[in-house]
């Protein structure tokens, strides 16, 4: 047992560091069921509706090319799916008691979930890039400073899909987040207009401009000039945000205190 | 240096039926560099104290420090590595993987690939967390509460799911770690490993401590044996007097006879008394022994 060494260039303690993320990050990507939701899925559906539209224009009366529309509704398809699975992971790690485990090392509680939210920022990050690369493919083509900001637009619209990962986390348990996800993700893409543009005015565009979902497709608008998002689209982003964040913030709270 | 203490520590849960008093008020001082058991039967308390003592539950009365700060303070500095008594591996990581991904934790970690092979889990370390046995699993898990190198080592009831060869392995290592100058604490309701792996017993029971000392003398507290035979007629004041034997009594036909010294007790017996038949030892069990020692089995125990 003398024998044993310790490691002298460890960096490790209290905080986040490089091999933990790493760690997260292998996982997530070694996980079957995300990548398809948000890589498979988004891309194999982007082929198949932008490739039957590819020469239109014009797609229903929205000013852009059905390429670009397309490829912006799949993005938001992904990278919802990609910021809610930090839910399921942590629902998962909570019902095998590995926070628990967690708890006893040093590691503080709100490292651990930046860890998650982190990750989950960089696999949405890799669904952009496949959807930007499958849609360059496509022939969508757009100045340097239209692609930056709507990226932009995307990460900022993410935010409040941050929080519900972390509230979903603690809420629901394994069995129920996988529906909940699913259902949730479908109904959010299918109202923000991931399969056709919103039309703008009625029902739909009402409801539509009330869910963060529509401002990340929204995002698309950017080819356009302009601002893509306009007042509304902040305020919406923002109070989602700020609602979530506090209910997730209550969630995880309650769950740290108990035993 | 400051070790571990205990101090007045009790916690209450609630529970559909009511209260259940898991701990009622314990003290325990454990030294630096001492390697003590805690001993008792299942919902003796064990794994709330456990729990306390790490900080994942608030006692409701009392205070703990680890080394002379508070259980979250040590946590935080990295002085605490723990096997809980339940929980699983996080899946999508190989063994060498998640060791190394704990080890990163840590201010000042073992080596991962000894610490791998210390548990002796190097032949599966490059096998995915949710592909291992029970019994592998537990090993990871110690390997887990290892990497860390840290001061004080808890336990809780960590052979469980080990095969006999397995429990020797996990004992010689636990073994080789306190020989180190490190604390261990461990919980267990085998009197076995009790009686082989710790300097010190604490026995529990019904949330309270009932015994506490060095190994032999708790075994001669809970290490009892009881004959039974049926043998009317004989004084129970002379069997009482028989070497080996602690206490008799009558029942019906039949005497039981409660031992310090079963193999002394039995020769004695059938010496003076050689018409005693239908004749049982048996070993009081911890459950049992510890029935006696507290005196009712009124209080119920919880399985925390």
């Amino acid at each position: 047992m003398s024998a044993l060494r310790r490691r002298g260039h460890r960096t490790g303690g209290a905080s986040l560091n490089v091999t933990y993320l790493r760690f997260e990050l292998l996982r997530t990507l070694r996980n079957r069921r995300f990548l398809f939701l948000s890589l498979g899925f988004p891309l194999v559906f982007y082929l198949l509706v932008a490739g039957s539209a590819h020469s239109e224009r014009n797609l229903a009366g929205s000013g852009l090319s059905a390429p670009l529309y397309y490829m912006v509704g799949l993005v938001a398809f992904g990278t919802m799916s990609a910021m809610l699975s930090s839910g399921a992971r942590i629902a998962a790690e909570r019902q095998a008691g590995w926070h628990r485990q967690v708890r006893i090392t040093p590691l503080p509680p709100r490292s651990y979930l930046s860890a998650k939210v982190m990750t989950a920022y960089l696999m949405a990050g890799l669904s952009i890039v496949v959807l930007y690369v499958a849609g360059a493919a496509m022939g969508v083509s757009l100045p340097a400073g239209r692609w930056l900001e709507m990226t932009g637009l995307i990460l900022v619209g993410l935010i409040p899909f941050a929080a519900a990962g972390i509230l979903i986390g603690h809420l629901l348990s394994v069995e129920a987040v996988g529906p909940a996800m699913g259902g949730g993700i479908a109904l959010l893409a299918f109202l923000g207009g991931t399969w056709f543009p919103i039309p703008d005015h009625g029902v739909l565009h009402v409801v539509g401009q009330l869910l963060p979902s529509y401002w990340l497709v929204q995002a698309s608008h950017v080819a356009l000039g302009g601002a893509a998002w306009g007042t509304r689209g902040w305020v919406t982003i923002a109070v989602w945000t700020f609602v979530l964040a506090r209910l997730a913030r209550r969630a995880f709270e309650r769950d740290t205190s108990r035993v | 240096m400051s070790g571990v203490q205990l101090e007045g520590l009790s916690k209450t849960y609630s529970s559909p039926e009511g209260p259940v008093h898991a701990v009622r008020g314990i003290d325990v001082s454990v030294a630096a560099g001492e390697t003590v058991a805690l001993l008792g039967p299942n919902g003796a308390g064990k794994s709330t104290t456990i729990d306390m003592l790490l900080g994942l539950a608030r006692p409701d009365a009392g205070e703990v420090t680890v080394f002379g700060r508070s259980p979250a303070d040590a946590v935080a500095a990295g002085a605490v590595g723990a096997m809980l008594q339940t929980g699983e591996l996080i899946r999508d990581l190989d063994v060498r993987e998640l060791v190394a991904m704990v080890a990163s934790l840590y201010p000042a970690p073992l080596d991962v690939e000894e610490t791998l092979a210390l548990c002796g889990i190097g032949e599966i370390a490059g096998r995915r967390t949710q592909k291992l046995s029970g019994g592998q699993t537990q090993r990871v898990r110690f390997a887990i509460a290892l990497v860390s190198d840290p001061e004080l080592l808890v336990l809780d009831e960590p052979t469980v799911a080990l095969d006999v060869e397995g429990r020797r392995g996990f004992w010689t290592t636990m073994r080789a770690f306190a020989a180190r100058g490190k604390t261990v604490l461990f919980a267990t309701h085998y009197l076995e490993e009790a009686d082989a792996y710790a300097d010190r017993v604490v026995l529990m029971a019904h949330g309270r401590i009932v015994a506490d000392g060095p190994p032999t003398e708790i075994k001669a507290i809970v290490g009892t044996r009881t004959i039974r035979a049926t043998l009317p007629g004989v004084p129970l004041d002379a069997l009482a007097a028989l070497p080996g034997v602690a206490s008799a009594e009558r029942r019906g036909e039949a005497i039981v006879l409660t031992c310090t010294d079963s193999d002394a007790a039995i020769r004695a017996l059938l010496a003076a008394h050689p018409q005693a038949a239908d004749i049982e030892i048996a070993g009081a069990g911890l459950e049992q022994a510890f029935v006696q020692l507290t005196g009712d089995g009124a209080g119920r125990a919880v399985t925390a």
